[in-house]
């Protein structure tokens, strides 16, 4: 059965009255991240689109979860501001239609290239309503940017793929966008190296808010804000580096790092294993010599190290498991066969297993949200 | 009034008993008994309240944490966790039957990790122990609240702690990477690290600001920063306080967001002038401290931009910094401020609300008919970027009835933030100060469900209660209960 409920009330009846689990969408385009949940009832949050408030000068919005993230970026372009931890469109690599809903955006954490100076989704979430599991309408946070007023239930939020609670609407802290936006490129730089410049760009006052490698494209250091402070930083940049330097205009700069954030390098076949590995920035380089001794793969890096993308043809889950020191690994793309048959999100040690298993029971006592998404159990 | 739990006499009965058994996990002078010895734990930073803990404890080590966590959870003891004691909400208020787990001992910074710009510390290491540790290579810890040469790191993630530069550089949440803790059975927990973004749900988001009642923290991984090459700052006074809140939205809609953007109202200005001579103006209603950072020709660039913009919101004074000593002359003034105050009242009420910054003249003039009913006087200073505003009640406690009114005057404050659709709290946290106000802010079910959370992590509620919450609801009540045999454990125990 599909709900499709229109107002908080009449979710929290449809929970209420719940025999069977749900599955929560915004317009579905996230199904195929985690662990599959099938044969249940489809919650369809989509007409949860609209916006409460949307006030710039207070660096505040509030709208509908299921409102499509396409126009809330519309809608606060406006006025030049922007989410400024770079929400990225994972259409082409998931193969679904578009970018999806602020409420998919928040329940999976997503975060782009600027995450390594902005931060997460859940660091730019100030609020939000919620029903519960016990089919409870809650809130938590303020339509405030600053606010230590109870626990941080909207961080909570983030990032747990729908198994907490289902949100009706959020609240988002917006930013000025930077004026414009350049590039610095490096050719010819091997994993180690690269790591290096970019850890020796990212110490440096130049707020790089972009630092990636893409083996055989190059080594990318974004530079945003005001024009002259942009020259500025460059040329600092460029004589710290001692190293060649190529510049992308802002242009190109923007579609570059368009790129990196919907890991345009692995859309060109649907049918790869896509991995999403957060690890200490420093430590990349070797993780990649281990595993490239194991197996084939294409790989590239983020966040200056600290995000390894990885695509290969077959599964080697245990091998990349047991290549991070410390971190964490997730399978963001692979076919509902193996996400049923392995482990999509880390595995956890057992005591943060059951603190995760009671926190999830805290909100959904009967398991009604989709259940086992994350975590058997969760 | 303030009402804490009522103290658990079967407990009080063995303090000896649980004195030596504490003292089979910390050896020596790590557990102190003596009245005299214990009396410094008896406040926080909100003096108003007092009480003496059953025994204080100071372990050194995580191992002796998660002991000394597993014998109150197994006994049923009550936990209060305590870093420099420096909350203005009465956080680590101590509680009469409880014992109080002071982290002070642990005061060592384990790694200084350059190459992927975090520090790992433990929580005793005072915020700016941390900057001082890592400013040889130019780096900082961004969260800089007002007390950071005495608070602790640990302190600062247990109340998400914020401080002027919040507004560009995020609250201590922002900036905490991972943390080890120990929950009240003993089990440690590690979440985060040096690594972005957490595996699983967001436990780290929950534990930072989370006040000492869902876990203790043992280490902590924090984001440091390359300092800003430069700052420069402009004080701009303005008639009224209208005109001072427009230039700020103005700014922030021109696409800046300063370092730091203070207000000040006119009894603040004055109070502070008197006391630090900044060559703040008189004649002014509102005082604008507009803060820009970054490299030269940005700072440059943009502080011609705020002047325009002063200028154009109608500006009485304006001044621009030329010099790194006038720089901090103007922020000696705000810096002061809190003190100040203090000079010219026997005591004050420091209140932290949050409002939508718009809404700042009407909760001034609505301030201003509250403390003409109250018949005290209030002076204002407001972090005028996020919209938190720090009221400072001035009474005098020898008076009779004056601190009763000023507590009731800092409610009203408070439920006016509230009104306005701001919140309680923006920096100082709920603690037992604003604990009984939670309802103007949220429905019970919005409150039931931030304590099945705490039920999760905490499901006896032996750590830290009191605080944050009003009401008294045991775990059982709220639909989530550990029940063993039958039995449920401890059921002399008030349950939170």
């Amino acid at each position: 059965m599909i709900f499709k409920p229109t107002s908080p009330q009449e979710l929290a009846e449809s929970v209420v009255a719940a025999i069977s689990p749900f599955e929560i969408i915004g317009t579905g385009t996230k199904r195929a991240v985690g662990r599959p949940i099938s044969h249940l009832n489809l919650l369809d949050l989509s007409h949860f689109r609209f916006v409460n408030a949307y006030e710039p000068e207070e660096l505040i919005l509030d709208v509908g979860s299921g409102t499509p993230l396409s126009e809330v970026e519309n809608l606060i372009d406006e006025k030049n501001q922007y989410l400024a931890f770079d929400p990225p469109d994972y259409s082409k690599l998931l193969g679904s239609e578009h970018s999806g809903t602020v409420g998919g955006l928040l329940a999976c954490n997503l975060s782009g290239p600027r995450r390594i100076k902005a931060g997460a989704a859940r660091d730019h979430v100030l609020g939000l309503q919620a029903v519960s599991g016990r089919g409870e309408i809650f809130k938590a946070g303020a339509r405030v940017v600053k606010n230590v007023t109870g626990y941080d239930v909207p961080k909570l939020m983030a990032g747990s793929y729908g198994t907490l609670a289902a949100f009706t609407s959020v609240i988002l802290k917006v930013l000025p966008k930077p004026e414009t936006e350049e590039t610095i490129v490096l050719r010819g730089l091997d994993d180690v190296t690269a790591v290096h410049m970019m850890s020796t760009a990212m110490q440096s006052s130049a707020e790089v808010s972009g630092a990636a490698h893409v083996p055989g494209q190059g080594t990318f250091l974004r530079l945003e804000g005001i024009a002259p402070s942009i020259v500025y930083r460059r040329d600092k940049l460029a004589k710290l580096l001692d190293a060649k330097i190529e510049m992308l205009n802002a242009e190109e700069s923007s579609s570059q790092w368009r790129s990196i954030r919907d890991v345009a390098p692995f859309i060109d076949n649907l049918k790869t294993l896509v991995w999403k590995i957060s690890v200490p920035p420093s430590l990349a380089p070797s993780i990649i010599a281990k595993l490239k001794m194991q197996f084939e793969f294409r790989y590239f890096f983020d966040w200056a190290g600290g995000l390894i993308w990885l695509d290969s043809e077959k599964d080697h889950s245990s091998k990349i498991r047991n290549a991070l020191p410390s971190g964490h690994a997730t399978l963001l793309r692979a076919p509902q066969l193996l996400r049923t048959q392995s482990n999509v999100f880390q595995p956890q040690d057992a005591h943060l297993a059951a603190l995760s298993k009671r926190v999830k029971h805290s909100f959904d006592p009967k398991g009604l949200f989709n259940p086992g998404r994350m975590y058997e159990g969760v | 009034m303030l009402t804490m739990p009522k103290p658990d006499f079967s407990v009080l009965a063995r303090r000896s008993e649980i004195a030596a058994a504490l003292r089979q996990i910390v050896r020596g002078e790590g557990v102190i008994e003596a009245p005299t010895q214990m009396r410094v734990y008896e406040s926080d930073g909100l003096t108003a309240y007092s009480q003496m803990p059953m025994l204080v404890v100071l372990p050194e080590t995580t191992a002796q944490v998660s002991e000394i966590l597993k014998y109150a959870y197994d006994n049923g003891i009550k936990i209060v966790p305590r870093g420099a004691g420096t909350s203005l909400s009465g956080g680590a208020l101590p509680l009469e039957d409880g014992i109080l787990l002071g982290l002070a001992k642990f005061n060592r910074i384990l790694d200084l990790d350059f190459e992927n710009r975090c520090a790992v510390v433990q929580p005793g290491v005072t915020n700016l122990g941390i900057t001082k540790a890592v400013e040889h290579n130019g780096f900082y810890y961004a969260p800089d609240p007002s007390s950071q040469i005495a608070c602790t790191i640990g302190g600062n993630v247990a109340e998400n702690s914020g401080g002027v530069h919040c507004l560009k550089y995020g609250l201590t949440s922002n900036n905490v990477l991972g943390l080890e803790i120990v929950l009240i059975t003993g089990e440690i927990i590690r979440l985060g690290g040096k690594h972005l973004d957490s595996e699983g749900y967001d436990l780290l988001g929950v534990m930072t600001g989370s006040e000492g009642l869902l876990g203790v923290v043992t280490e902590v991984t924090v984001r440091i920063l390359q300092k800003p090459e430069t700052a420069r700052a402009a004080l701009v006074g303005f008639p009224s306080s209208e005109e001072a809140g427009q230039c700020v939205a103005d700014i922030i809609s021109a696409g800046m967001i300063p370092g730091g953007m203070e207000m000040m109202d006119r009894p603040a200005i004055h109070a502070v002038e008197e006391f630090v001579h900044a060559g703040y103006p008189l004649d002014v209603e509102a005082l604008l401290i507009v803060e820009l950072d970054g490299p030269h020709v940005e700072v440059d660039h943009l502080i011609e931009r705020v002047s325009a913009i002063a200028k154009a919101n109608g500006s009485k004074t304006l001044r621009i910094s030329t010099s790194e000593e006038e720089r901090l002359l103007f922020w000696a003034g705000r810096k002061a401020a809190f003190p100040a105050v203090g000079r010219i009242s026997p005591d004050y009420l420091c209140m932290d609300g949050t409002i939508p910054r718009k809404k700042l003249p009407d909760v001034l003039a609505d301030m201003a008919k509250l403390a003409k009913i109250y018949d005290l006087r209030v002076a204002n200073v407001f972090h005028a970027g996020d919209g938190n505003l720090h009221p400072l009640i001035l009474f005098d406690a020898n008076r009779d009835g004056e601190l009763d009114r000023a507590e009731k005057f800092g409610a009203d404050i408070l439920r006016l933030c509230v009104k306005v659709g701001g919140v309680l709290t923006g920096e100082h946290g709920v603690g037992v100060e604003k604990r009984d106000l939670m309802p103007e802010m949220f429905t019970k079910t919005d409150l039931d469900q931030q304590l099945r959370i705490k039920c999760a992590f905490d499901g006896q509620g032996l750590l830290n209660p009191g605080k944050v919450f009003p009401t008294l609801h045991s775990c059982a009540e709220m639909g989530r209960v550990h029940v063993s045999g039958g039995k449920l454990a401890h059921p002399e125990l008030p349950r939170f």
